[in-house]
């Protein structure tokens, strides 16, 4: 009895300390609320309706019918096309999402040692893909499926293949080609974070090394840089699983949309497919809930492997 | 000073200015490797510029050439003709890109500054938690939540208004992020002094922290700029007088093979906004990038 009695004075006494904290910074609230309710509107309650809305059957005409677990029951036991989605969407993000990570880390770290001016350059050549609208529809003139395309062009001239490849209506080339696109466009927000953050780097920690015996340029990348970029490495992994699980626009630009086969088909495109195509919002929320859940589970696990890096 | 060093080679000047670590052949091929990478990634847009200077007959030239032999900017001029010839004028479509992205943009760094000063500098209860679900949203892209985004915003009667891209735009997580990171740098000692001398919140709001953020200001613009700007609304907007700049050009871009100079055009107009954007402002952009990282 004693140690509930003392638990509930402790815990009041905290709430208490709360109210009194919230009171003296009322104005905090004030300048809080604005950003704060649109935030809610806009981004909060969106993820709880979807949430909600994976539960019931809704075509926005009726009103919404709860029908249980009955949509995940059908995405995961009778959607073959959601799982040929998952499948895509996972094969995308294992690929691209930690190469477009190392690569957008490995290039930044590079260009850190050049020159001020060429770096700025770089840092353009780089990031411009990523900001440049719809320009990787580009990459269909580069593969398109008959003999003008450049690349079968290259590719009949050198003998490697005797007739015309059809790059994004054949089924084995699509999602290869349409990973070198996102590849070509994943230097974005993070790889400016990590030029800004390696800018920041005190330069005296690598002579230290030096003393220390750091030998070459990888041992110190391993030892001193890595460490200090920790927090950025950790903004760039989201950024990274962002754009990972999110595929969508590009291979529904390139590979068509439904592609051959569904065989370009992300998670992202079946959601766009039952919530803009055949308005079965309940049947979409559930994708969304399961991608949701996916991107924080990763998230999480990401930047757990993170905290060990470099020690 | 060049003569200077040659005159006394025993000092090994080129030697000495090299970082610790660095072997001068790993430096040749890794940076030209790096090189070749950066030829393949500009390629494209090299490309595209490229074929939007190339006139009609050049453009269905078999086999293809890479560069123009006779640029023109018919191309731009052909797809400003098209684009007075809609029945929507060509100024409605600039207006609304205008007034879409200005209007977003103030709002979002207006609405983002006022936040994120609080969350950098003030401790009260909620507030970590708010700025915790703030960059979870960091990881939603806008595909995922636009269904109950629609549902919500048609619930508000806001569907084929200006509000449905603009009041989503000024709640944008990463403009909060980037703004509450930097103000983070700002030494506690300046806010405590203008304490002292007696000025309230609102004062070391407007009169300290402002100005001193500029940099991310800038930040906060060009990505809202490049967001409004690509920001084609076909869900929320259907009248054409609506329509933005972008999502109008992308309807001349699929209109067919006789357009494929304009679409060319297209592509490199769309591209080169955001692009120069962020040229002019690619200093600031990293100083506040600096400060991006995730703490925890």
């Amino acid at each position: 009895m004693g140690y509930l009695n003392k638990y509930f004075i402790l815990r009041k006494h905290n709430l208490q300390v709360t109210v009194k904290k919230m009171k003296q910074n009322k104005l905090c609230y004030l300048f809080l609320a604005p950003y704060a309710i649109l935030f809610t509107v806009f981004y909060i309650l969106p993820v709880v309706s979807s949430i909600v809305l994976s539960f019931t059957s809704y075509n926005i005409l009726e009103p919404a019918k709860f029908n249980g677990v009955r949509n995940y029951i059908n995405l995961i036991l009778d959607d073959d096309i959601f799982l040929t989605g998952v499948k895509n969407t996972f094969l995308i993000a294992v690929i691209t999402g930690p190469l477009g990570y190392i690569m957008a880390f490995l290039f930044a770290w590079l260009i850190n040692e050049l020159p001020r001016w060429i770096r700025t350059i770089a840092v353009i050549i780089f990031y411009a893909p990523s900001i440049a609208g719809n320009l990787y529809t580009i990459f269909g003139v580069f593969f398109r499926g008959d003999a003008y395309g450049y690349f079968n062009a290259f590719l009949i001239n050198l003998g490697i293949i005797e007739t015309p490849k059809l790059w994004f209506t054949d089924p084995t080339y699509m999602l290869p080609i349409c990973m070198i696109v996102i590849l070509w466009m994943s230097l974005g927000t993070g790889f400016l974070s990590f030029v800004a953050g390696l800018q920041g780097v005190d330069r005296s920690q690598f002579e230290a090394g030096y003393m220390d015996g750091i030998k070459n340029r990888w041992q110190e990348l391993w030892y001193i840089t890595l460490p200090n970029m920790k927090p950025m490495l950790m903004f760039g992994a989201v950024m990274s699983i962002t754009s990972a699980f999110g595929v969508c626009d590009v291979t529904m630009a390139l590979c068509g949309y439904p592609s051959t086969d569904y065989a370009a088909r992300t998670v992202v495109t079946h959601l766009f497919d039952y919530g803009f195509s055949r308005f079965e919002m309940g049947y979409a929320s559930a994708i969304a809930t399961l991608l949701f859940i996916i991107m924080i589970l990763c998230n999480k696990a990401i930047q757990n492997l993170l905290q060990k890096v470099g020690t | 000073m060049g003569k200077k060093k040659t005159d006394k080679p025993y000092k090994k000047p080129l030697i000495k200015r090299r970082r610790p670590n660095r072997s001068i052949g790993g430096d040749i091929a890794i940076y030209f490797v790096l090189f070749l990478i950066a030829i393949a990634m500009v390629f494209p847009m090299v490309y595209a510029i490229e074929a939007s200077l190339k006139p009609l007959d050049e453009l269905f030239r078999f086999p293809p050439k890479i560069f123009a032999r006779n640029p023109t900017f018919d191309n731009f001029s052909d797809l400003f003709v098209t684009m007075s010839q809609s029945w929507v004028s060509f100024s409605r479509y600039v207006f609304n890109t205008v007034f879409i992205t200005v209007v977003g943009t103030v709002g979002h760094i207006l609405l983002a500054s006022l936040a994120a000063f609080v969350l950098a500098k003030y401790d009260f209860p909620g507030g970590k938690l708010f700025f915790g679900i703030v960059v979870t949203a960091l990881l939603f892209n806008g595909y995922v939540l636009s269904i109950p985004n629609y549902i919500i915003i048609s619930k508000l009667h806001w569907v084929d208004t200006y509000w449905s891209i603009i009041i989503p735009a000024f709640a944008a997580p990463m403009g909060l992020f980037l703004m509450k990171q930097f103000m983070e740098g700002i030494p506690g000692a300046l806010i405590e002094a203008a304490k002292i001398d007696g000025a309230g919140i609102g004062r070391i709001f407007l009169g300290i922290i402002m100005p001193n953020v500029k940099p991310a200001w800038l930040t906060l613009m060009i990505f809202s700029i490049q967001n409004l700007w690509n920001n084609r609304a076909s869900m929320y907007i259907y009248s054409e007088e609506k329509k933005t700049l972008v999502f109008a050009l992308q309807q001349i871009q699929s209109g067919g093979i006789a357009r494929t100079g304009q679409a060319a055009a297209v592509s490199v107009v769309v591209m080169i906004v955001p692009v120069i954007c962020f040229i002019a402002s690619e200093s600031q952009v990293l100083e506040t990038m600096a400060s991006s990282g995730l703490k925890d």
